[in-house]
Order: structure tokens, then C-alpha cells, then sequence
């Protein structure tokens, strides 16, 4: 077990520290509320460690910049809120495309455009998804408090790392900025994961930074190798990494993207439940809504309804045989986000069992409230 | 007359641009248009190879014999 | 002795260019650099953006990104800062380095990033049909201004001054011996270098502007060039319509890397 020492400090900072345990060394990004927590806090802590904070003149440029880095070997970061993550699309497909591991941190708030800054949302869970252009799987995680913060950075840098892929930490206003006694354990050797480097001895003739016939990423080296030389486009190519637009090949692609994302799902799946066992009412939800979905709970199970509540840790890729498990368990299911219904419309997609879906949206840029749930139930109820 | 330079061509990268023979400062390459430059008087080449440099295919070799 | 071929995918050729496009020769001149200072390839590092030029990483040797439109610049960031130990290579044409790119040109240049950025400039966006971009000279005529355009034009070496980069030179593609003069020396600046060359665009910018063949438009930008030493004794009447070609600025000052090397040294607790 690694040293662990206990810290009362804000979901932001938590982040920082978590991805510098975790082994990240480069920060790029743009100040945004409610994030600027996470850049103040790398600012400081990076050079600490040896790393390297900088700041660019956009989150275009934020992000290109992690590609950039992350392809020079280093574990890279960035943090934003909904105008900054929209602007990241594009270089977020470039790192799908170019499979560069690197984590962007979304603290959402309340949207579309500037809406209002420093409150809470979660309606960027589409966009995580869906943000960028063309057809393509990614890894979202939610964490719903200040220990998960630190927790799940660390979960988040592996799994890009495992699967050479941009990961979204998507928080929001509340966790951000909420405080709270957290246990920092400093994580063992083996608990942290590098990307795949190739066999020593691997010759440029027959080295292949990219591999398209199986559902896993090739190895890669950080280019600087004495070795290897790395090649990278985020146009569409070849095994060595070279432009090639053919149908047959922009097919198998697509489907790769796809597929070293889905096909691995129950590796990358994290929930948690709440009084699932005898459970007919289920609450479904994410981030921080979690926080008072589960007080919901203990409000309905006061009042005699077997409650339960199911926790996606992972919003993407979306928790389908959970979802499924929770929709045929129950008579009802509500589901509780600050938007209109994002992650209400994925739980009606696997709703094959006849289950009463309701929904808990709260939008006006404050925490939905135990009693709200509560009430979304009883006025939805069958 | 043999000059003192050997110029190759290479006509499968050549795309007949016309730069290498309208700026050769000695006029030792010809060309129609729509074919490959011939290396018509290798002897006044003088061996600057901004024929070899201006090729923007990297069709031109030139080489001291 | 080694050529310009050592660093080049050969079988890649022919390339993709029209017939008379300069990017070819700037390629060359890319190639011939790296040959000269017989540098390791593994150390070498090119990042290139969209657009014709930014297909230039397709024939070369060396460790390759090819990235989004305009942010070539904000990945060669990335990438020298992730690596200091690289040679990192920017190559963009006018339209990605300077116009959607224009933010990250003066930032890049502001910052002093260990990078040398080699502008293609022919004046319009070729891959998409001959647009007119931040670079087009006013009144001219491309796709989109086809009765004239009616914006100035960036001065790109001007502007990369005023930004802050460490050496800016510009030449013509009429003039391969120059461009290789400024690459070498913009690659041993450590901080930013910032190399325009002046390229021909028959395709497009030279048919719309009735600038006859390749051969012609190149001998045209030799005309229109004065060297620095000619340009300071004219007057800003006799430098209208001119390209100034040379060594425009050479005051190397310590890049953002070893700035930030040192609060590393400083902070540094693990």
C-alpha cells in the first residue's frame, strides 16, 4: 500500500493531485470557470514535480498542445467548462483519430454559449460523446465527490493510456468546487499504467504505431525514441501511420474506433449501487446529482418504497447491461441529471422491459434537491 | 560535346513544369511543352544545380563526373 | 556525405503537387538542411498543418505529425515542450499559419517556443480551390475575390517580428540557395525561428492573375525581391509592391523551455 495522508481540500485541487500522482507532466489550457481551480493548482504543482504548465491563447491550442505532448511521451492534462470543451472538439477528434492518450477534465456548467458560468450543469454529456465530428468511441468518467476526484484521475490516465485514447473526467460545478477530507494514497508502481511501447529490438521496417486488425491500440513510442521513428496524422491511414483514404480503409478504421472502446467495456465500466437488493424504484444518475439521488433514497425507503439507486461512475461508453439490469429489476426508474433528459434518452434506448422511465431534470443552475427526486417519482409514477 | 557534369532526368517524377529549362542560367536544358527536358548542351553546365534545387518534383540529379 | 534523399521517403514520389507548385522545392530545401547538418533523424521532429504544404510530412523521413488545420503551431508547442531535446520543425502554408492560424503564429512567436516554422506562402488556399487568405495581395484575384480582393495583406515577417520571434527570414522559391541559408540558421536558433518562402501557385493564384507559367511567376517574386541592405536605403514609396529577402531579425533570447527549466530547478521537490 502506498502512503497515504488525509487532505481537506476543493474537488479541483483533487483533480491536480491525482494527476500528478497518476503521472502526468504537461498541462495546456485556457482559464474558465468553474475549472480555473485545476489550471491554478498545475501551475503550481507541475514544475513541483518536473513537469510543465503552460497556458495557451485558446482551448484550440490547449488541446493541439496535449497532442502535441502527449506524443512526445508525456502523460498530459487539460481542464475546461462547456465554451472551452466545445472549442476542444476539434483537437479531441485529432487525438481519437491520432490515438493520443491525454485526459480533459470538463467542469460543466450551465450552457449553451456563456449561459451562466459559475453554476452547475450536466449537459455536456452528450458532447462528450458526440462533440466532435464523425463516428468514434471515448472513455467518460463522472466522478460525484471530492475522493473520487482523486480516485478516478488516476483510473483516467490508465485507461487512456491502456487504450490510447482521449479520456473525459467529467465533473461539474458542484464536485468541483465542493470540499470535502480526502485520503490521498499515494498509488503503487503497479497500479499505474504506461501505453504499450514495442518489443525491444523492433526494427523501423517493422514497426506499426497503429494496428487495425484486432480490438487493441499498437504500441507507440514518444517521438524523440532513439529507435523508432513515430508517425501521426489525424487524417485517415495505414498501420505506419501513413495517409491512406481508401474505402477499405476508412472502414476498418471506423470500425476500430469503435470497437477498442466497446468491445472492452466491462474493463472500462465502473458503477456503484445504492440499496439495490430488493429495489422496484430506481434512481439512475451521475455526477453530482448522485449526491441527491441517494438522499432520495433514504427519503422513499423512510417512507416504505423499496429504493435503490444505480451510479454511473462511467458515462461513456454508457453502462448498458447495468442500465439493463436496473430497467428490468425495477417498476420504475428515474433518472436524475441537471439537464433535460441526455442520460434519460440513453436509459430509453435500452428500455426493452416495459419499465416506467421518469425523468429528474433540474436546469436553472442549481443542485437538484432530495425532495425534487422525490417528487419526480411520485408525479411519474405508474 | 561531353560536359562535365552529368545531368540526369528523371521522366516518371518529371510533371514538365518548365522551371529547370526557363531558368538555367547556362541554357543547357530544352524543352517543349508537355515533355520531359532534354539535356541539350551539357557542355555550357557549369555545374550549379539550381536545375536539381528548382525541380519541385525531385526529378534532376546533377553530378561532377 | 549525406543528400537530401537520406531524409526522404523516395518511394513516396512523384508527390502530390501540381505541375509548378514551389512547395516541391521548399521540400527539397527542408531535406537539404537536415542532410547538411547531418543531424539524427530520432532528434527531428515535423509538425504540419492542412492545407498543399501541410502534406509535405508524407515524403519525409524523420518523426511525423500531421494535425488539424491551423494548429500546427499549438502542437509543435506540445511536442517541444514534451521533448526539449528535439528539433522541431512547423511547416504551414499562408492560409493555415496565418489565417486560421494567425493566433497561434503571434503566441508561438510571443512565447519564444524552440520551434522553426517555414511558411509557404503562394498567396491563396490551393487545396481548396484558390480562395483568397490573410496573405492575398490587395486587389488581386482569386476564387473569392473574383473582382478583386479588397483587404490588406498580412506582411508575415513583419508580424512574426512584432510578436516577438527570435529570427525571421523570408525568400523566394526562385532563390533555393537562400531558403537553405535561413532554415539552417533558423534551426541552430534555439527560441523561434520564422522562415517565409515566397511560392508560386499556377494552379490557381497564377491563373486568376494571368501570371503565365511557373518558370514566370518565380522569375516575377525575383523581380519584386530587394535584400535587406537594397531595402534600407529605400524609401517606404520604392519598398511598395517589394519582398524584402534576408536575415529580417536575429536576436536569439532564451525560449520559453529554458525559462521554464529554471523554476523547475527551483521548485522541483521530487
Amino acid at each position: 500500500m502506498g502512503k497515504t495522508v488525509k487532505k481537506f481540500m476543493e474537488g479541483n485541487d483533487a483533480m491536480v493531485a491525482g494527476a500528478i500522482a497518476a503521472g502526468a507532466r504537461f498541462f495546456a489550457g485556457y482559464p474558465i470557470s468553474p475549472s480555473s481551480e485545476v489550471a491554478k493548482g498545475a501551475a503550481k504543482e507541475l514544475p513541483r514535480h518536473g513537469g510543465i504548465y503552460i497556458q495557451m491563447e485558446d482551448e484550440l491550442s490547449s488541446m493541439a498542445a496535449l497532442c502535441g505532448a502527449s506524443l512526445a511521451g508525456k502523460k498530459a492534462f487539460t481542464a475546461t467548462s462547456g465554451p472551452g470543451f466545445s472549442l476542444m472538439q476539434e483537437n479531441l477528434g485529432l487525438a481519437v483519430m491520432s490515438e493520443l492518450p491525454c485526459v480533459v477534465y470538463d467542469v460543466q456548467r450551465s450552457g449553451p454559449s456563456t449561459g451562466a458560468a459559475t453554476k452547475p450543469a450536466q449537459g455536456d454529456l452528450m458532447q462528450a460523446k458526440y462533440g466532435t465530428h464523425g463516428d468514434h468511441s471515448i472513455i467518460a468518467l463522472a466522478p460525484s465527490s471530492v475522493q473520487d476526484c482523486y480516485d478516478l484521475s488516476i483510473t483516467a490516465f490508465n485507461l487512456a493510456e491502456k487504450y490510447r485514447t482521449p479520456v473525459i473526467f467529467l465533473a461539474d460545478e458542484v464536485i468541483g468546487h465542493l470540499r470535502a477530507t480526502v485520503s490521498i494514497r499515494e498509488p503503487e508502481p503497479g497500479e499505474i499504467i504506461n501505453r504499450k511501447a514495442p518489443a525491444p529490438g523492433t526494427t523501423q521496417k517493422d514497426f506499426r504505431p497503429y494496428d487495425y486488425s484486432g480490438n487493441m491500440p499498437a504500441p507507440m513510442v514518444g517521438v524523440g525514441d532513439r529507435n523508432l521513428l513515430m508517425r501521426t496524422t489525424g487524417s485517415t491511414h495505414d498501420e505506419k501511420g501513413e495517409f491512406r483514404p481508401t474505402p477499405e480503409n476508412i472502414d476498418r478504421v471506423t470500425h476500430y474506433l469503435m470497437s477498442k472502446i466497446e468491445d472492452h467495456v466491462d474493463d472500462i465500466t465502473i458503477t456503484r449501487e445504492y440499496k439495490m437488493e430488493d429495489a422496484d424504484t430506481v434512481l439512475i444518475s451521475f455526477g453530482c446529482s448522485v449526491r441527491s439521488s441517494m438522499s432520495a433514497v433514504d427519503l422513499l425507503r423512510k417512507e416504505g418504497v423499496k429504493a435503490g439507486m444505480l451510479e454511473l461512475v462511467t458515462v461513456w461508453p454508457m453502462p448498458e447491461k447495468q442500465i439493463r439490469k436496473a430497467l428490468q429489476q425495477a417498476k420504475n426508474v428515474v433518472v436524475v441529471e441537471l439537464n433535460m433528459g441526455q442520460l434519460a434518452g440513453e436509459v430509453r434506448k435500452y428500455n426493452d422491459y416495459g419499465c416506467n422511465v421518469i425523468q429528474a431534470n433540474r436546469t436553472d443552475g442549481v443542485l437538484i434537491t432530495p425532495k425534487q427526486v422525490v417528487d419526480a417519482l411520485k408525479g411519474g409514477m405508474k | 560535346m561531353e560536359g562535365k557534369f552529368d545531368i540526369k532526368i528523371n521522366a516518371k517524377f518529371c510533371k514538365q513544369c518548365g522551371i529547370c529549362s526557363a531558368l538555367c542560367p547556362k541554357q543547357v536544358l530544352e524543352q517543349e511543352v508537355g515533355k520531359v527536358p532534354v539535356v541539350a548542351h551539357p557542355e555550357n553546365c557549369i555545374g550549379c544545380k539550381l536545375c536539381a534545387m528548382r525541380c519541385p518534383d525531385f526529378a534532376i540529379d546533377v553530378e561532377g563526373k | 556525405m549525406k543528400s537530401y534523399k537520406d531524409y526522404m521517403l523516395f518511394d513516396k514520389l512523384p508527390q502530390t503537387w501540381c505541375a509548378g507548385c514551389s512547395h516541391g522545392i521548399v521540400l527539397q530545401s527542408i531535406a537539404a538542411v537536415m542532410a547538411e547538418l547531418d543531424v539524427d533523424k530520432h532528434d527531428m521532429a515535423l509538425v504540419s498543418g492542412i492545407g498543399c504544404f501541410g502534406r509535405v510530412d508524407d515524403y519525409l523521413d524523420i518523426n511525423c505529425m500531421h494535425v488539424t488545420h491551423g494548429r500546427a503551431l499549438a502542437a509543435a508547442t506540445g511536442v517541444a515542450l514534451g521533448n526539449p531535446n528535439l528539433h522541431v520543425l512547423c511547416t504551414m502554408g499562408d492560409g493555415d499559419g496565418t489565417t486560421i492560424g494567425g493566433n497561434h503564429l503571434i503566441h508561438a512567436a510571443r512565447r519564444n517556443i524552440n520551434v522553426t516554422a517555414i511558411i509557404s506562402n503562394n498567396y491563396n488556399y490551393g487545396q481548396t480551390g484558390g480562395q483568397y487568405s490573410a496573405t492575398t495581395p490587395t486587389h488581386s484575384i482569386t476564387q473569392t475575390s473574383p473582382y478583386g480582393h479588397i483587404e490588406d495583406n498580412f506582411d508575415i515577417c513583419k508580424l512574426a517580428i512584432a510578436a516577438g520571434a527570435s529570427y525571421v527570414g523570408r525568400a523566394t522559391a526562385y532563390n533555393p540557395v537562400m531558403i537553405r541559408k535561413l532554415i539552417k540558421e533558423g534551426m541552430q536558433v534555439k527560441g523561434f525561428s520564422l522562415i517565409e518562402v515566397m511560392s508560386a501557385c499556377p494552379t490557381h493564384y497564377g491563373k486568376f492573375n494571368k501570371l503565365g507559367e511557373a518558370a514566370r511567376m518565380l522569375k516575377l517574386m525575383n523581380e519584386q525581391s530587394v535584400t535587406v541592405a537594397q531595402a534600407a536605403k529605400m524609401s517606404p514609396e520604392e519598398l511598395k509592391g517589394k519582398l524584402v529577402v534576408g536575415v529580417l531579425k536575429n536576436e536569439p533570447r532564451d525560449d520559453y523551455y529554458t525559462e521554464y527549466a529554471r523554476i523547475i530547478e527551483a521548485q522541483r521537490i521530487e
